[in-house]
């Protein structure tokens, strides 16, 4: 282009360019608030009439469907990607073994695309147009909270892998990952243990840290144990000169971190700048897992520990042929983390609720499911039929040299759910 | 005092690292008027530079003294890709660039995402930026004091280049009256070329620094780019001291905020402010003043 192609006449740069700030001001904030926290779905469950309607589960053939639900674009896709792997590789194992009631499964994959309204419409496909007997997947609470709705009036399935903020129990929905009382206090626990006084919260500013750190408080408060400081930055926070300052002048002898996603890498970056160590302070994650470490950078989280209820590093034969089988199908540098073993958990799980019940019928699983167990590669995990969670044992993990996380700690056995923290007096009026 | 005295650092430092982003800015959008929503990728792609480097290299002072002018090159050479294809085409369309470019940001963004994966990676800092150096009984982080010396050293390199160069000049004499400019005998269109590279290979630079302090990944842009626009809209447009002093009050403002609430509500405070500044003055704290009559 010439500059004779130009239209004139030309309006001078300077003033164009300044009519443009506010619009670009606009376009800026709207961006940094999108950034800020995922729209939480109004949940557009009820197409006409759907309740009780009519399950459409083709049982007759010798294949049965099943939904995987995961993000596999947007920010979640990081994370998600590894549990729809380990889904695929229990579905694949299941088919080997003859599969479920001898019918082979027939996956049915969608892309949750990291946003809970399209979990909703997704759900809702699977379900009622795919005519799936299950669904597996969801990730952040914003989708199941948003799919929830979806498989009470439809009457069907979810089984959710991740950890999550208890508070919850649907009939629809069964929890394979951990509830608070099977990690979070686990990990108070342990730095009781360690003698630790004077403990220091950091978190993402979203539902989960908040309310695991109202547990912390009142546990704290139970325990003797003092809370010095509680602070929260928003989602994809980047600077943490001004929080790691407030935690050094703290005085804090531990620090319980649920702070989500990239702020990790720099909270640690920085906690290592300022001369801070894993020996003198030592900083409980319960976010980050064996994938995430690499990124941050394991001179930057050497010697740290992290509360769950699986590490690649467990010792039980169940571990070591899953942990052999992943790699052989995905490669030898990909670990395997807490939340992928809970989804490789929830496959076979619901094969065991059928197998018993005898049947794909939701009902029949229902009333089934209590009691049934897996030897999974955690160790042995058995069903609530009360609460749909699952008894499951905590671990906590030492980060090590070589990017794995190893076990320096676990509870005496599983621990039995306990999503509203019923069974704990210090407990009672948090939720 | 103690703690006074670190978050005055805290501040300068989140300035330092504002000014490193806005810098490039400060010449597309600044300078150009072109509102370029790609440029946080450009300093992705430096960050990744620098971790490719890392891994041919295998020494991280060796690697990361050569990413600085690599990762300059690889952010100019993207940023005169875009500039060539897409941006020449639409220079008299504001608004349209802004989409446009934003979707060449979600591409750019896939496509560190193919070929490096969706996880973050990690860029080892040097020995001789570990740790902390004493200042008055502080422990200043090393990596922050180099990267608020690099953010004073482009600056400085950057002023020096528009007052006394030839094409500094040119590139003042197309913003203050383009028409003339190019009466004058001034390549416009050189010009705009040679800017758009300069300013988006600043980008690359600043993607270099980042890889010290926060995560490498195919997001890393966008956590940047809506700050780096804040700084360069309330330092003035056309001008780059406009732009230190604003990256600097910006930094200084938000660690005094977030010190004495939450760093969720001083981000809330610091729009306040911001808004709350431009009712009272639209064209920025530095505006250019122009003879060209409109």
């Amino acid at each position: 282009m010439t500059s004779s192609s130009l239209p004139a006449p030309t309006p001078p740069r300077s003033s164009r360019a300044r009519s443009l700030a506010l619009p670009v001001l606009a376009v800026a904030t709207a961006l940094a608030l999108s950034a800020c926290g995922a729209r939480t779905a109004a949940g557009d469950t009820g197409t006409a009439g759907s309740t009780g309607a009519a399950s459409c589960v083709d049982t007759s053939g010798d294949t049965v469907k099943i939904g995987f639900l995961n993000s596999l674009s947007g920010t979640m896709a990081i994370s998600e990607q590894t549990v729809r792997d380990s889904l695929d590789l229990a579905a694949e194992e299941i088919n080997a073994a003859g599969g479920v009631l001898g019918k082979q499964l027939e996956v049915v994959a969608e892309d949750g695309a990291s946003e809970p309204t399209v979990f909703a419409e997704k759900a809702e496909k699977l379900i009622a147009s795919d005519c799936v007997a299950a669904v597996f997947g969801g990730w952040t609470s914003s989708s199941r909270k948003a799919m929830l709705p979806v498989f009470e009036a439809k009457d069907a399935l979810l089984f959710y892998p991740v950890q999550y903020e208890g508070l919850e129990a649907s009939p629809n929905i069964f929890y394979t990952g951990a509830t608070t009382n099977q990690q979070i206090i686990p990990g108070m626990d342990y730095l009781a243990e360690q003698g630790k006084k004077k403990v220091f919260l950091v978190g993402s500013d979203y539902v989960f840290p908040r309310t695991a750190n109202k547990i912390i408080n009142a546990y704290a408060e139970a325990n003797g144990i003092e809370i010095v400081g509680e602070e929260y930055a928003p989602l994809g926070h980047t600077d943490f000169a001004t929080i790691v300052n407030k935690l050094k002048a703290s005085g804090a002898d531990a620090v319980f971190n649920t702070l989500n996603g990239d702020s990790n890498v720099a909270f640690f970056k920085e906690f290592k700048n300022v001369g801070l160590t894993a020996d003198a302070v030592p900083v409980v994650s319960v976010s980050i897992a064996e994938e995430e470490v690499g990124g941050i950078g394991v001179e930057n989280v050497a010697g740290q520990l992290t509360a769950w209820n699986y590490y690649q590093t467990v010792d039980s034969p169940e571990n070591t042929t899953f942990v052999a089988a992943f790699k052989a199908k995905y490669g030898e540098k990909r670990p395997t983390s807490d939340p992928m073993e809970a989804a490789y958990t929830s496959l076979h799980l619901w094969k065991g609720m059928v197998e018993k019940a005898g049947s794909f019928d939701v009902a029949a699983i229902q009333e089934a499911a209590d009691g049934v167990t897996f030897d999974a590669p955690e160790g042995t995990v058995t069903v609530n039929g009360d609460n749909h969670h699952i008894a499951k044992t905590a671990y906590i993990g030492e980060i090590r040299e070589d990017g794995l996380i190893y076990p320096v700690w676990e509870s005496d056995g599983p621990i039995e759910p306990d999503p509203f923290l019923e069974g704990y007096d210090w407990a009672e009026g948090l939720s | 005092m103690d703690a006074l005295f670190s978050q005055l650092f805290a501040g300068l430092s989140l300035g330092s690292v504002l000014l490193l982003a806005a810098l490039g800015l400060a010449l597309t959008f600044g300078q150009m008027g072109v509102i370029n929503m790609a440029h946080g990728e450009f300093m992705m792609a430096g960050a990744y530079t620098a971790f490719v480097l890392q891994a041919l290299i295998g020494d991280a002072g060796v690697s990361l003294l050569v990413a600085l002018p690599l990762g300059f090159l690889v952010g100019g050479l993207l940023g005169l890709l875009l500039e060539v294809t897409l941006i020449s085409r639409m220079y008299r369309r504001p608004l349209d660039t802004l989409l446009v470019t934003f979707g060449v940001a979600l591409v750019l963004q896939q496509l560190a995402r193919d070929v490096f994966g969706a996880p973050n990676v990690d860029v080892r800092a040097p020995a001789w930026l570990q740790g902390a150096v004493p200042v008055l009984g502080m422990n200043l982080p090393r990596t922050r004091l180099f990267i608020l010396a690099l953010a004073v050293t482009c600056v400085v390199v950057l002023a020096l280049v528009l007052k006394l160069t030839p094409l500094g000049r040119r590139i003042r004499a197309t913003v203050q009256n383009r028409d003339l400019a190019e009466a004058s005998g001034v390549s416009t269109r050189a010009t705009d070329r040679l800017t758009f590279f300069v300013g988006s290979g600043v980008a690359g630079v600043a993607g270099v620094a980042l890889t010290l302090l926060g995560s490498i990944g195919p997001t890393l842009g966008t956590s940047y780019v809506v700050d780096a626009f804040l700084v360069v809209v309330v330092g003035g447009i056309g001008q780059l001291k406009g732009a230190v002093v604003a990256a600097f009050s910006l930094g200084l403002l938000q660690a005094t905020f977030e010190y004495s609430t939450t760093a969720s509500l001083a981000k809330v405070l610091l729009f306040v402010v911001i808004v709350a500044f431009l009712q009272v003055r639209p064209q920025g704290l530095v505006s250019v003043r122009t003879r060209s009559l409109a």
